[in-house]
């Protein structure tokens, strides 16, 4: 089944700028995919239109994103069931979004607001079958002893977590990762990946991760989708990704952190063997 | 040895500088013949001023407990007069915050709250004496619709200045409006909302002193009907009274002010 599919979706941002040119992309179920790509090179803006959260435009030919076989918006129109469907897809921001002042339960609990009676929600009524599923998914991506602190007193890399176990009490069957590691540092950004991964494995949950850097990517994304200027440029294995192509991607920038910054590191052979064996 | 000396920059001032200034001073000239400024009154009536200042001293305090009785009944008003604007500011601040409606939501509702602050809690309080007769409920009623748009607006402030990503990650777990709002913006703003509340129940306590004026029950009223009755040995306990009552207030909600900070 096709988990995601997106048509000839254009953005354009006040002042012209195109954010998204044209882009089509079919993601299947159950896949762990990489959008690499530039600052800037439109992928939180793809993965937002992908939740439903930002309109495409409405142009002369109409772009159509489809979840599940479901439409989610349709030539710049975000469908009215926008929010039965967005309980399917869970989002982990590069900035958590949690609600720093509730606690780590109470925030993971919010996952299920899509899912229960709204006057329930609302009330903040939820039932312990709920709860014990919060927990649950505390302990799995292992946060469950800081339950009831505020969100705002833990790691960055905590937090995170707990956004992934929000997306597991939300039940969602895809989980898009908008730059999910970019603001931690990497011990904690592998245990954030190895989370995903490790939903994506065991669960059977799709999960499309925007990532800045390429080794993560390629350590754990068997497909990557790269962009530039809007616009798809490769879409295949990571394994395919040639330094020279990368380099490309990157402009002057330096494809992936850790391996090119080291200095004392053997020159780069393939960029997917060279990652591999730095991180390994 | 040589010591360097560093030129100073020139240091100008810009025409907006003098502007400014020229308008201050203009302002203020332009307005002392319409508020009759004329300090000599004062020196020419000092001696008013001295026999006034007696008739104050010593202060009549035999009617305490009449008095201690209007000040809870002020102080009762405030409570009311606050609370039932806090219940209403909630939703209108809401509705007031360009983040969270459509502009032709917030528009003519910022509007609504505008002519709400315009207008004094005394002219309210008049208004409604004539609507719901004499007594202390005019007085809830004047503060209430005075203090809804004051606190609407400080309210719509906060939620304004919100993180709007957290609001975001609700979403996307498919909340719905209502339950952004609760669980994404109300526990960012509570502890802003709260400091506003307690702050505008102190102004709120000072404003209902003085609506006994018009006849909104009160310690207010005491004081007005004793000054008009030339009793100044009463009416300098009153102010007394006051003062303690407001100093008293003040204090507490300081304090309590603070734990929210």
């Amino acid at each position: 089944m096709t988990a995601v599919q997106v048509t000839s979706v254009s953005k354009s941002f006040r002042g012209g700028r195109r954010a998204l040119d044209r882009v089509s992309l079919s993601i299947a179920q159950g896949e762990m995919v990489a959008l690499i790509g530039a600052s800037g090179s439109g992928k939180s803006t793809l993965l937002r239109h992908i939740a439903g959260l930002v309109g495409a435009d409405r142009g002369e030919e109409p772009g159509r994103i489809e979840v599940f076989g479901a439409e989610i918006q349709s030539g710049g129109r975000i469908s009215g069931h926008c929010r039965r469907l967005r309980a399917d897809v869970g989002f982990v921001f590069q900035q958590f979004n949690l609600v720093g002042r509730l606690s780590v339960m109470t925030n993971v609990l919010l996952g299920s607001l899509g899912r229960i009676p709204a006057w329930r929600g609302t009330l903040g009524l939820f039932q312990n079958a709920e709860k014990h599923h919060a927990m649950e998914a505390l302990h799995r991506v292992g946060i469950a002893d800081f339950a009831l602190q505020k969100a705002s007193t833990l790691s960055g890399g905590q937090q995170q977590r707990a956004a992934i176990a929000r997306t597991l009490v939300q039940k969602a069957r895809l989980v898009l990762a908008d730059e999910p590691i970019a603001s931690l540092d990497p011990a904690s950004a592998t245990k954030v990946m190895e989370t995903l991964a490790t939903v994506n494995r065991e669960d059977g949950i799709t999960v499309v991760v925007s990532l800045h850097q390429v080794d993560y990517a390629l350590r754990y994304c068997p497909r990557a989708i790269a962009m530039q200027a809007g616009r798809i440029v490769y879409d295949g294995p990571s394994t395919g990704l040639t330094p020279a192509f990368l380099a490309d991607l990157y402009g002057s920038e330096r494809p992936g952190s850790a391996p090119a910054a080291d200095p004392g590191h053997p020159p780069l052979g393939p960029v997917g063997s060279a990652a591999l064996a730095y991180l390994s | 040895m040589t010591t360097i000396t560093r030129e100073l920059p020139a240091h100008r001032h810009s025409n907006a500088w003098y502007l400014g200034w020229a308008t201050i001073l203009g302002l203020l000239v332009w307005s002392w013949e319409g508020a009759g400024m004329n300090p000599s009154l004062l020196l020419r009536y000092g001696g008013n001023v001295v026999s006034f200042g007696k008739g104050f001293f010593p202060p009549d305090f035999s009617d305490w407990r009449m008095f201690l009785e209007e000040t809870a009944v002020t102080i009762k008003i405030a409570v009311w007069g606050t609370t039932l604007a806090i219940v209403c500011s909630v939703p209108l601040g809401i509705l007031c915050s360009e983040n969270m409606v459509p502009w032709y939501v917030h528009q003519p509702v910022r509007r609504l709250m505008d002519v709400f602050r315009a207008i004094n809690e005394m002219v309210y309080a008049m208004l409604f004496v004539v609507i719901v007769g004499l007594g202390p409920f005019a007085g809830v009623m004047a503060l209430w619709v005075h203090t809804t748009g004051v606190l609407a607006k400080l309210f719509a402030e906060a939620v304004e200045a919100s993180d709007p990503r957290p609001v975001e990650g609700i979403r996307a777990t498919g909340a719905t409006w209502l339950q952004e709002v609760v669980f994404g913006v109300v526990p960012q703003v509570l502890p802003l909302w709260i400091s506003y509340s307690l702050y505008r129940f102190e102004s709120n306590v000072r404003s209902a002193t003085v609506l006994g004026l018009v006849g909104a029950g009160g310690i207010g009223q005491v004081l007005w009907e004793d000054v008009r009755g030339f009793y100044y040995a009463q009416t300098a306990a009153v102010m007394v009274f006051i003062i303690v009552a407001v100093s008293l207030i003040d204090f507490l909600s300081q304090r309590l002010r603070r734990v929210f900070q």
